[in-house]
This record gives C-alpha cells, sequence and structure tokens, in this order.
C-alpha cells in the first residue's frame, strides 16, 4: 500500500510537506518502545508511535522505516520535524490510537514484522 | 590479522537526553559513505545507539569507539557509572531497571542489551559496580543479521 492511500485512510495530517508518498509498505511497527522498533524494523516497514521526540525519528533513521506516523493526536514540535526533514523521512500524525490504526491497516493487509 | 582501516573515539555524556544518539547518527553516515553493504550497517547502527542510550541514561560520562577492519566492524562502550549487578539477567529480555524519565524517552523496556547481543556476531559485558562498564561488540562485514 501506497503511503499516499495510508495517509487517506488514516486522516493523516502530513507534517513533512515535500517528501515522496508513492512509496510501498507492506509491513508495520508499532509501539512507544523504541528498542522495540529497534529489534524488529528491518527497513522500509511503516513505524507507527505515540512518542514524538526526536528519538522517534533517531530510531526511525537507524531502523530505515520508510515513514513514521505519530498517534492519538500527538503533535511533535518544530525541532523533531525538521530532523525528519533533514533525514528525508516522511512524518504524518493522525487523531487515530494505536489499536485502531493497527486494526484499519492489518484489515486492508499490512502484517506485522516478527 | 584483520587490517585496520579506521579507529574513531566519541565522548558521550550521560543525562544529555538531547544529544542522545547523534554519535550514532555520525557513525551511520560514515559507514554509508564507506559504503558498508546495508544490513550490516544496519546491525552497526542500532547496536551503537542503543549502547549510546544506555550510557546517556545510566552513566556519568562514557566513550564510544568504532574500529572498522577489512574484515569486521567493533564498537567498544566504557563509561563510567554505577555498573551492572547481574549481567545474565540484564541481559533477558523484558528485564529493566529503568526509571520512569527513561521509559518516557522511549527507552527502558529491557531491549537494549538483548538488541544489542542479537546484532552482534561476537559481544561481551564487563562490569565493576560503582565503577562502570565495558561492552564489545563485533560485527562481521560478510555477515546477514
Amino acid at each position: 500500500m501506497k503511503l499516499a492511500e495510508i495517509r487517506d485512510i488514516l486522516e493523516c495530517e502530513v507534517l513533512t510537506d515535500d517528501d515522496d508518498l508513492s512509496v510501498e509498505v507492506h509491513q508495520v511497527v508499532a509501539s512507544d518502545g523504541m528498542s522495540e522498533i529497534l529489534a524488529f524494523a528491518k527497513s522500509t516497514e511503516l513505524m507507527i508511535t505515540g512518542l514524538t521526540n526526536i528519538q522517534s525519528i533517531r530510531t526511525a533513521d537507524v531502523s530505515g522505516v520508510s515513514a513514521v506516523i505519530y498517534c492519538r493526536g500527538k503533535r511533535p514540535d518544530k525541532k523533531v520535524v525538521d530532523f525528519a526533514k533533514q533525514k528525508r523521512i516522511p512524518v504524518m500524525i493522525t487523531k487515530m490510537v494505536m489499536f485502531d490504526i493497527c486494526g484499519i491497516l492489518y484489515n486492508k493487509g499490512l502484517k506485522g514484522v516478527s | 590479522m584483520a587490517a585496520e582501516l579506521l579507529r574513531e573515539s566519541y565522548e558521550i555524556q550521560g543525562g544529555n537526553f538531547d544529544k542522545a544518539g547523534e554519535i550514532s547518527s555520525e557513525i551511520k553516515v560514515i559507514l554509508r559513505d564507506l559504503d558498508i553493504e546495508a544490513a550490516c550497517l544496519r546491525r552497526v547502527v542500532v547496536v551503537a545507539f542503543e549502547a549510546e542510550m544506555n550510557v546517556v541514561m545510566y552513566a556519568r560520562r562514557g566513550t564510544l569507539t568504532l574500529i572498522l577492519t577489512d574484515k569486521d566492524i567493533s564498537l567498544e562502550v566504557e563509561d563510567e557509572g554505577p555498573g551492572i549487578p547481574d549481567i545474565d539477567l540484564a541481559l533477558q529480555e523484558g528485564y529493566s531497571t529503568a526509571s520512569d524519565e527513561m521509559r518516557d524517552m522511549g527507552f527502558g523496556f529491557g531491549m537494549g542489551l538483548p538488541n544489542m547481543k542479537k546484532n552482534s556476531d561476537d559481544f561481551c559485558i564487563e562490569s565493576e559496580i560503582g565503577k562502570g562498564t565495558q561492552v564489545f561488540a563485533r560485527i562481521r562485514l560478510n555477515s546477514h543479521g
């Protein structure tokens, strides 16, 4: 599924407007624990988290994920968004909670990483 | 004997959460510029990032040394901190002594040291209570993790 489709389904606001949302995503990692993301993401997954600090983008960069979606309406501050732009990592926010996001994306055929 | 191609040491400041991860980002750029294969690079940077976070969270200060040879990449991390009383326990997934503040930062869920071990081909920890901890991790260049 393309990032642009995911943006529409989850009613996301895109914070990094210059990024390419035509990237295909097949798997998802979802956690507020960064070590859990680091343990399971192999690269190109979509990362979903409620943690909006700078470490979330560092984790995304180290893991090589395709994009980050912040859930529960949480909005990262400008410093975090600027860092994501510098690392060319698309960042979106949605009001949906993590459980609902995962359920919706799972129903659309996306899978977790194990 | 492996030929050493690069050796770089970085100072890590304990308690500085804003800067935590900068060294790992720098290592990623250096290794990517050297055309290190993606899976190997990822493993090195995950180990470096977890190590850096551990020093920032628990120690007063530390040093991370990156060593690249024609066969492998090693990370040597030394810190001045409280030390680890039971290393076997610390290596168990889920075991954690983290504070709420550390968990608020997204770390301290008992995955850090296991992640480092999992991503290394050789891994060892030595620790002395009240003095500090040394971690050695080696990742082979031709490994597939």
